[in-house]
């Protein structure tokens, strides 16, 4: 039996301990948040937190997550209000917004080591997670936008 | 299969073949786009397809384009909650189903909004007639001294005013407006159109709470993960599925029917592992062992056919435009140019992989499927099925990007047919690998120019050979030659001055299935004859922009028809929208004052130029690159210059000149290959598309202001940008690349 919390909630899951934590949140919560892109961790449509680093959940089984403690998109912040969901908007950033809960959670857990990113190391964390879109220019002010309101 | 159902459906051969434009199906007449009059007992107005008004007097707004980025969702409800002088936060907009009443509904091409702004308005006016009519009746005043303000109907003599709410079941009574007694509003009254209106669908991408087809979920549902031909239209010769019947979760095994040509948008076949959950439908399908048939395509190879398609275009072909001599003025010409160009196969890789969900009963089908064309969809469904077309519903929920791909509903066919047999609903997922090695390709192409020069360096003749296979061949086991719809894409509309042009087109057999990839041969065309431009200015000693503006020649609409040509103008009249060279050139100057093109040089800045007119709207782009020390290139800053005519969100117009150029990038750095008929990509991290580092890094847009006509958005930024970085990066290393992908890292001397 494998124990975990998700965005601060306990779940058990007795399944196979290889399957992706990926297809536990959206098959078996059937929150649909964090979304498939790839299934090879190249990506980054997946990312959630864990332990609060960012992570691929298309790649780590559930074997890795016992006892761990899992945010996604849904918990980041409780009234959807984190400063990067408003930088998000503020800046127009999403096209068609697959992709962007995972650019969220990846800019979160850089934020969270790094108050000030630079350029340089706003495109070292975020080269992990592509837009087929193009809105990485708006994922970048987005960013500084909010690390600016946050430091 | 009814076959001449499914022709009939093939929008873009239509569009191929009809000279003259509009295949709306529906006129601007209010009466024309009515639904039922509206429901009494509910009293809501519900004057037309894509306006009611419920009984609280709030608007609710049908969008019948399908979203995939380009905030159409947003445009539209734009558009009528300006006619309808609405409160933003009195509006919600719902997605319609694919059904023809809508008119076209296939959301490609770029013509959401040219070909629908005006009918939007008219529906619009039509509902705001309707409540100042019943507004005006209650007061018993003239219609005309009544106008709608902020959701109200307010009498100007007066100033009574009424709520939408008060008014709505009166106007829910009373008949529809005649032809010319609704007016839009003129231009300087809107409201919302014109204006940088946020996102609607902002709050739930930011909060993760989108549905797209990947996310649909319906009760009792198995997930189907398909193992398909390896090679076009071959097909299982047997199947051992012991080991993927052993894997839990997994409940049927379900083989689809074999795939024959032509592709049309069918399902291609192949054995389907249906599971509980997707992983166990993946692991599933990963422990099937299938044995496949070999077929004419199972040699194809890319090495092979990039040496045939480059020997074609360097023979002669079959001349499409012709003006003056060009063989003359080449024999006696004192300078000569050729080069050869050459661009591969391409995915459209959107983020969202192709997915569709079904649920078939009692002869009735209902589909969620993220498609850009949801009617296509409803017919194939009911085609795969045998069922009548009105028995299939297609829901088209958010789509995680489409660039064309999604044009083709061959999952949602998949999906409706394995719910069917395996007797319970069913969603069919494909993993990227799917994606990657089984799509509707952008077509491989080689190209061949010749130039001549006169002393004073004046380019005097233009010979320009085009060679692919063509997306007719998806449709046609015959077609092996570049169509109209294809060559009218930045071909054969080329907008040179020159006075001796000819344009040919060569012949080539499709091996994969083909299809169309954002902007479509406007891709390979753009950069070809941009990438020969510079490369003229070079060997004219003059200056890329000048140049360029010289080989354009003067302010002046183009007539094709003068050169023999066909062309049909992206299907809208030629009168309203002309091929304009002063808009082409007006962007030109427009993106180099952007970029401070002339001191470039004094500031040690390379810089590349191309401009190019396609769906209607012209679009100059500037790429400036820089190089390390190992000659890895990155792109400080992008300038784009955009004349779309009337544009309804230019914020929203600004996100696709970055989007649409660093799709461009992806297009000038991937490439999609076949050995043994196979394509040989799987994933991302062997089809390369631009990841944030390779971006630019900032971005100058600038949306001429103009009362123009609309052109399209989603498709223009993205044939200028890989001509413009190729010839940016010749200024930096004096290095020509004429071949796509181009290298990422270029080694000076």
């Amino acid at each position: 039996m494998i124990t975990l919390t998700l965005n601060n909630q306990k779940h058990q899951f007795d399944g196979d301990p290889q399957m992706p934590l990926l297809w536990f949140i959206r098959d078996e919560l059937n929150m649909k948040g964090t979304k498939y892109g790839c299934g090879m961790a190249l990506c980054g449509a997946c990312t959630v937190h864990v332990d609060g680093n960012a992570t691929r959940s298309c790649r780590l089984p559930m074997a890795a997550v016992n006892g761990k403690a899992i945010t996604t998109i849904e918990g980041l912040d409780e009234n959807n209000a984190h400063p990067l969901q408003i930088a998000w908007a503020d800046n127009d950033v999403p096209q068609c917004g697959y992709c962007q809960s995972g650019q969220i959670m990846q800019a979160a857990s850089l934020l969270a080591k790094n108050a000030a990113p630079s350029d340089e190391q706003i495109d070292q964390e975020m080269a992990g997670n592509i837009c087929r879109c193009g809105t990485y220019p708006r994922i970048r002010k987005a960013i500084k936008q909010a690390a600016g309101e946050q430091s | 299969m009814s076959q001449s159902r499914l022709t009939s459906r093939r929008t873009f051969l239509k569009q191929m073949t009809t000279a003259t434009g509009l295949t709306l199906g529906i006129t601007l007449a209010p009466r024309a786009m009515a639904v039922a009059q509206a429901d009494t007992r509910t009293g809501q107005l519900t004057p037309n397809l894509f306006v009611t008004i419920d009984t609280s007097g709030d608007l609710i707004v049908t969008c019948h384009r399908s979203e995939m980025g380009q905030q159409i969702r947003t445009a539209i409800t734009q558009i009528l909650a300006d006619e309808l002088s609405a409160d933003w936060q009195r509006v919600s907009t719902v997605q319609a189903t694919g059904d023809e009443k809508y008119g076209d509904q296939n959301t490609d091409g770029s013509r959401s909004i040219r070909r629908n702004l005006e009918r939007l308005q008219l529906a619009g006016a039509t509902a705001a007639y309707q409540l100042r009519m019943a507004a005006a009746k209650g007061w018993n005043v003239p219609v005309e001294e009544c106008e709608c303000v902020n959701h109200q109907v307010v009498h100007r003599g007066s100033g009574r005013q009424a709520d939408y709410q008060a008014l709505v079941a009166v106007a829910a009574g009373l008949p529809l407006p005649e032809e010319g007694q609704v007016k839009p509003k003129a231009r300087k009254d809107w409201q919302y159109t014109g204006k940088s209106v946020r996102s609607i669908d902002m709050d739930a991408v930011v909060s993760g709470n989108t549905t797209f087809g990947q996310d649909v979920t319906l009760d009792n549902m198995l997930i189907a993960v398909i193992q398909r031909p390896p090679v076009m239209f071959t097909q299982a010769e047997s199947v051992n599925d012991s080991a993927a019947r052993k894997v839990t979760g997994v409940k049927k095994i379900i083989s689809l029917p074999v795939a024959t040509a032509p592709a049309n948008f069918k399902p291609l076949g192949g054995v389907a592992v249906l599971a509980s959950n997707t992983w166990a439908a993946m692991q599933g399908v990963q422990a099937l062992d299938v044995t496949w048939s070999s077929n004419k395509h199972s040699s194809y190879s890319s090495s092979q056919e990039k040496k045939r398609l480059t020997n074609t275009a360097r023979k002669s072909g079959e001349v499409v435009r012709k003006r003056g001599d060009v063989a003359t003025a080449l024999g006696k010409a004192s300078k000569t140019l050729e080069a050869t160009f050459y661009v591969p196969l391409l995915a459209q890789a959107p983020m969202e992989p192709p997915a569709a969900a079904a649920r078939v009963e009692n002869n009735h089908a209902e589909v969620w499927t993220s498609t850009q064309n949801p009617q296509a969809a409803r017919t194939l469904v009911a085609e795969v099925l045998g069922i009548p077309e009105k028995n299939v519903t297609i829901h088209i929920p958010l789509l995680g990007g489409g660039f064309g791909r999604k044009s083709k509903p061959d999952f949602a066919a998949e999906a409706a047919w394995l719910a069917r047999e395996a007797g319970q609903p069913v969603k069919v997922i494909w993993r990227r690998e799917d994606d990657i090695q089984h799509g509707f390709y952008h077509t491989v192409s080689a190209q061949h120019i010749k130039a001549a020069m006169d002393n004073e360096g004046n380019t005097i003749a233009w010979h320009h050979n085009t060679v692919f296979p063509t997306i007719s061949s998806t449709f046609s086991t015959e077609a092996d030659s570049p169509s109209v719809g294809e060559l009218r894409l930045g071909f054969i509309d080329n907008p040179f001055d020159i006075p001796n042009l000819q344009l040919e087109k060569g012949k080539a057999q499709n091996h994969v299935r083909i299809g169309w990839l954002r902007s479509v041969a406007n891709v390979y065309h753009a950069f070809a004859i941009h990438t020969f431009a510079d490369e003229l200015a070079v060997a004219a000693g003059q200056d890329s922009r000048d140049y360029l503006k010289k080989l354009i020649g003067k302010p002046r609409h183009i007539d094709l028809s003068e050169d023999g040509a066909e062309y049909d103008n992206y299907g809208d009249p030629i009168d309203t929208y002309p091929i304009d060279t002063g808009r082409l050139l007006s962007v030109i100057d427009t993106v180099c004052k952007a970029a401070d093109w002339d001191n470039r040089h004094a500031q040690k800045r390379f810089l590349g130029l191309a401009a190019h007119r396609s769906f209607l709207s012209y679009v100059a782009t500037i790429v400036e690159v820089e190089l390390d020390d190992d000659g890895r290139w990155s792109i400080p800053k992008t300038y784009v210059a955009i004349d779309a005519g009337t544009v309804v969100n230019p914020e929203h117009v600004k996100a696709q000149c970055e989007g649409g150029s660093i799709f461009g990038l992806s297009c000038a750095i991937g490439q999609i290959t076949a050995s043994k008929g196979q394509i040989e990509q799987t994933n991302f991290h062997n089809y390369q598309v631009a990841r944030i580092q390779q971006a630019p890094r900032q971005f100058h847009v600038d949306i001429i202001n103009t009362d123009a006509p609309p052109g399209g958005v989603g498709e223009p930024p993205t044939p200028p940008f890989a001509p413009a970085l190729a010839n940016a990066l010749f200024a930096a290393t004096a290095q020509r690349i004429r071949e796509l992908p181009l290298p990422l890292t270029i080694k000076t001397a």
